[in-house]
């Protein structure tokens, strides 16, 4: 379904927004700034950024490690990315046996404080029905070919629990300071249907 | 509960289709509609479940041929009229006058 730029599926659904939206301000009910407050924070302060810092983090300290691994929500919150959709974190370490593969099969449930919102494909029902069943084949649609040693560990978040996968930190990158480390952790190695890149390869950079 | 949202394991759906450099947003109605979805939650008549709950009431034909945040719309109105705080009679109103509005 290459639907990107027509989202709308009902013929209505434009102007049934515009109704509520009206409606709702008219009586009182939201107010018009606090609308344009949510949209800027979730569009442009909230994001992947935030979850590739605490895995930086992560890898060049043992201790935040340590309290990532044992308590994810309070570490996270070491940083300030608290809110909405992340309460209970649970964070997944990949090691070079296990990797973590995070889905929501009922609906969308996503760790905002540390990714944002979720991507289109993330929240599809492709993704959703097969994530659970064929987690080796969607790797490899997203370009991800994993030993056949390394057991595949998928996990249905809720509404309550959200998880954050912990990639394994990539060759060569010993040596290199957090911000940099943090370069090359992307926001599909977060929720595992991708790898952090490789920091020999600078086209990898572009990668979401 | 089960339903049309209960997608584990089904079969038939398709490829995933993954868009490079994504934006938040893809149109300006999903930004509103949002951004509403989240304000309402505020007036503290539901919880999540509940919002959950009254998109996953979707008929699930709807819901596999309807978009993520058209989900949330229908979620949001059915939530709106169920709590008292809109009808459903005002709302087709306001659509037809903002329909008439676009046309003049």
């Amino acid at each position: 379904m290459s639907d990107h730029h027509h989202t709308a599926r009902l013929p209505d659904t434009v102007l049934r927004v515009k109704a509520l939206e009206s409606l709702l301000v008219e009586k009182g009910l939201v107010d018009p700034a606090a609308l344009d407050a949510l949209i800027e924070t979730y569009e442009e302060k909230v994001g992947p950024r935030n979850g590739a810092r605490v895995v930086a983090r992560a890898w060049v300290d043992p201790e935040y490690k340590q309290r990532l691994l044992e308590k994810a929500s309070a570490a996270i919150a070491e940083f300030g990315f608290t809110g909405r959709q992340g309460e209970d974190m649970v964070v997944l370490e990949n090691t070079p046996r296990v990797h973590n593969m995070v889905v929501c099969t009922l609906c969308s449930c996503y760790p905002w404080p540390v990714l944002g919102l979720p991507p289109v494909w993330y929240k599809s029902a492709p993704y959703r029905s097969r994530a659970v069943i064929d987690p080796r084949g969607v790797l490899g649609e997203f370009g991800v070919t994993l030993g056949e040693d390394v057991e595949i560990r998928v996990w249905d978040s809720t509404a309550e629990v959200r998880y954050l996968v912990l990639p394994l930190r990539p060759e060569g990158s010993e040596g290199m300071g957090e911000e940099a480390l943090a370069d090359l952790v992307t926001r599909n190695s977060m929720i595992g249907t991708g790898l952090a890149l490789s920091p020999d390869d600078p086209a990898g950079a572009d990668k979401p | 509960m089960n339903g049309g949202h209960d997608l584990g394991g089904m079969h038939g759906l398709g490829r995933i289709d993954v868009e490079e450099n994504e934006p938040v947003f893809h149109d300006a109605w999903e930004r509103r509609c949002f951004a509403i979805t989240l304000a309402c939650g505020f007036l503290g008549e539901w919880n999540l479940d509940m919002s959950r709950y009254a998109r996953e009431r979707m008929h699930p034909a709807t819901y596999l041929d309807t978009s993520y945040y058209e989900h949330w719309l229908i979620g949001l109105q059915t939530l709106l009229v169920e709590k008292g705080l809109l009808d459903e009679a005002e709302i087709e109103q306001r659509m037809q006058a903002l329909a008439a509005e676009a046309d003049a």
